[in-house]
């Protein structure tokens, strides 16, 4: 089964399975393994799928609606994909005066994705965010932990090239 | 072991890893081998030295000289002038506005603390478990599984006055005791590191600093109790603190103090850490009892309480990390030593995380009783910028606030609950004039609602209302009956939730309306925010007595709702203003007013 991360894994070619496999099989006899085991998922897959869902349940001997309802009570697991950075494009009043729309009309033309979306390089997150508090340097957007203010559209493709090449 | 004429400590708590020390330890390291210093100069990266603000800072010993703010590029200045000549690098030194000082211990943010549970924090590796023997660790396991019996170890908690560090305050030594008593076929004591206030970090700080402190005082509750497994409950968002914490019980594991007959003892125990996944309620005990059971985190009604049914059903005993930290020197020097610090009925030290508009932030240990005016202003250095003292928010989304009128106040248990607020886990956080108390009480009412589980009506549906009311006030559409409402709703979510957390989330709300009824008054009837925060609230205009006609507000505006000419007062349109405040932030002659 192909995951749906775009990754062109395979099940059968991909040696994650295997190793999420050999995870099972050391927690499986322990008590209250389920937790741990998604933590170790998703340290592997970055994400927690559906069918590494079924897995897991499978071998844990546990309903899918378990490990489901355990997934999303825990903020820290997600079932979608995540970029390496997200992005983050203050919506706030004042960056949305000074052109936050056109900037995340760029962003999204940029990295073709939509608000929510990820690239299919896996590289970025697009989100849209609160205000930042950081209206003097409006527009602003954050990647990662970085910050980058007074942004005009022509700057973007600077900024996400220096992500892409330390990549 | 070698020895050494000099120990550099490098501080590398998270605050001084964000300020970037290790560079500094890098280049300090580098810097020494160069020079053929490294049989001399001991470097060591301890945990958190706690004055958060400076860093990075590193102290050297034996003279415990204390650098701040130190930057890659000062350690050659440290290595050549202080290292190899003795002299102290002026501009590196701690200074207020008309004392420079040389030694950690003449500092004031140092010099009034009383270091129990936070003994070993930025004093020791605690990567290598010999500095942590070496500082008379594991020898209160040893005194305890070797010198007394069981009831003994309980005997002492109870009476040394220990209560819990966590929140509620509750006395350890009868937690201990039945658990003790009560029957099953297994026992387990497990340690909640699941630190999720906002504002306190403590926790990490002990686990990060000294994570043996809590290894050694849970195979003494585990003796104490009868049982043979512990399980340390962590945050996710705690990495550093997991790694180090699974060192510890690697080494310790190998030294034999965890695992099959400690100290040639018949007792056996051994630590396992679970790591949580993002889930606030977790902190709360029968929640993270579920989360170790790998189940959503959800509450359970007490009673049963955990010393009795807890993890697989089993006696369980459950206490926070400070509270842990505190065991060893209680068992090594006893209860009337220790009973013998702080106040009647709140004994020993207490750590606080102070943060917000102070001027020394981090963490402090003090007897309890201290006062909040000593905390914040001989210790914690004053209000930020000089600005006028508001209020102080203890206990974090579960607690309350302390006004000017308490500044006197003894910060114990008791004396914080009779205030309206609560100890909770310690958290701190200064507010100074600017601070707007109603959208202070949003703020954590937002975080309840967002971290509530959602098992129990009150909490789930009654936390959103609060919040939609808190928010409709802070945008100016407050109505008359509002506070009434606010107040119903927050009495009866107290009286009816499932878990401490519903049951406290009102708290802010009610002891915000207590001291700060008239700030809510002021957005709701006069439609205004006296601390100019809310931004719904403000109006922006021109002072024409300080205008100068200048220009440079209606150069800046986004929107051009500013207009006029040169040399005469310029005015704001306020249909087309969108308070962003870009224009008084760039006014040289602070003319724009908005409160």
């Amino acid at each position: 089964m192909a995951c749906n991360c775009h990754c062109n894994y395979s099940a059968e070619s991909d040696d994650r399975y295997q190793k999420l496999e050999n995870i099972i099989r050391e927690y499986k006899d322990k008590p209250g393994a389920l937790i741990p085991v998604l933590h170790q998922a998703q340290q592997l897959f970055g994400y927690l799928p559906k069918d590494v869902q079924t897995k897991i349940a499978e071998g844990l001997n546990l309903p899918l609606s378990e490990v489901y309802g355990v997934i999303t009570f825990y903020s820290f697991f997600t079932t979608e994909p995540r970029g390496k950075h997200t992005i983050g494009v203050c919506m706030g009043t004042a960056c949305y005066v000074k052109g936050a729309a056109q900037i995340l009309k760029e962003l999204q033309e940029q990295l073709s994705v939509e608000i929510g979306g990820t690239t299919e390089d896996g590289l970025f997150s697009l989100t849209v965010t609160r205000c930042l508090g950081a209206c003097g340097l409006a527009p602003v957007i954050t990647i990662g932990e970085d910050v980058y203010g007074r942004l005009t559209a022509d700057k973007i493709k600077d900024i996400l090239d220096n992500y892409r090449e330390n990549n | 072991m070698g020895f050494y004429r000099t120990h550099v400590l490098v501080c590398a708590g998270a605050g001084c890893i964000s300020s970037n020390c290790k560079a500094v330890h890098r280049s300090l390291v580098t810097e020494l081998q160069n020079l053929e210093l490294s049989q001399e100069i001991k470097v060591v990266e301890t945990g958190c030295i706690g004055s958060c603000d400076l860093g990075p800072v590193i102290v050297l010993y034996p003279e415990g000289v204390f650098y701040q703010k130190v930057q890659p590029e000062d350690v050659k200045l440290i290595v050549e002038e202080h290292l190899l000549k003795g002299r102290p690098v002026q501009k590196l030194l701690y200074q207020t506005n008309n004392e420079v000082f040389l030694k950690y211990e003449d500092i004031n943010f140092f010099k009034r603390q009383v270091r129990i549970a936070l003994r070993n924090v930025g004093i020791i590796n605690p990567e290598v478990i010999e500095e942590y023997i070496a500082r008379n660790g594991y020898l209160a396991l040893g005194k305890a599984l070797t010198e007394m019996q069981p009831v003994d170890v309980i005997e002492t908690i109870k009476k040394s006055g220990l209560r819990g560090r966590g929140g509620a305050g509750f006395p350890t030594g009868l937690k201990w005791e039945f658990t003790m008593k009560a029957s099953g076929a297994q026992k387990y004591v497990v340690c909640n590191a699941d630190e999720g206030d906002p504002g306190a970090f403590m926790d990490r700080s002990i686990l990060e600093g000294d994570p043996h402190s809590v290894l050694e005082a849970m195979a003494i509750a585990g003796y104490a109790i009868g049982a043979q497994q512990g399980y340390v409950y962590v945050r996710a968002e705690y990495p550093l603190a997991v790694e180090r914490l699974a060192k510890a019980i690697e080494h310790a594991r190998d030294y034999g103090l965890l695992g099959n007959n400690i100290f040639g003892t018949d007792f056996n125990f051994d630590v396992e850490i679970r790591v949580g996944a993002g889930a606030f309620v977790c902190g709360e005990e029968t929640a993270l009892i579920a989360s170790i059971e790998g189940k959503r985190g959800e509450p359970n009604p007490k009673p049963p309480f955990p010393a009795v049914k807890g993890v697989w059903g089993m006696p369980t005993l459950l206490n926070n990390v400070e509270t842990y930290a505190n065991i060893p020197p209680i068992i090594l020097k006893g209860a009337d030593w220790f009973a013998g610090i702080g106040t009647e009925k709140s004994k020993g030290t207490k750590v606080f995380a102070v943060a917000g508009k102070i001027n020394n932030t981090g963490l402090v240990e003090v007897p309890m009783g201290t006062t909040l005016r000593e905390i914040i202003f001989d210790i914690g250095g004053g209000i930020l910028g000089g600005k006028r003292f508001k209020a102080a928010q203890t206990g974090g989304p579960s607690g309350g606030c302390l006004t000017e009128d308490h500044l006197d106040l003894p910060m114990d248990y008791e004396s914080l609950t009779a205030a309206g607020s609560m100890m909770g886990s310690g958290g701190l956080i200064v507010m100074d004039e600017d601070t707007c108390m109603v959208d202070v009480a949003r703020f954590f009412l937002e975080f309840t609602q967002d971290e509530s589980c959602g098992k129990c009506t009150p909490c789930r549906i009654g936390t959103k209302r609060m919040l939609d009311i808190l928010t409709r006030i802070t945008q100016g559409k407050g109505v008359p009956a509002d506070l009434e409402t606010l107040e119903t709703v927050a009495k009866t979510i107290k009286q009816t939730a499932l878990c401490g957390l519903g049951q406290s989330a009102p708290n802010p709300v009610l002891s915000t309306l207590r001291y700060f009824r008239s700030e809510y008054e002021a957005h709701i009837y006069d439609k205004t925010c006296p601390a100019g925060a809310c931004k719904a609230l403000l109006a922006y205009k021109v002072k024409p007595e300080f205008c100068k006609g200048c220009g440079l507000c209606a150069k800046n505006c986004p929107v051009n709702a500013i207009s006029g000419e040169p040399k005469k007062v310029y005015t704001i349109d306020q249909q087309l203003c969108v308070k962003c405040g870009l224009c008084a932030q760039k006014c040289p002659f602070k003319a724009i007013d908005y409160r």
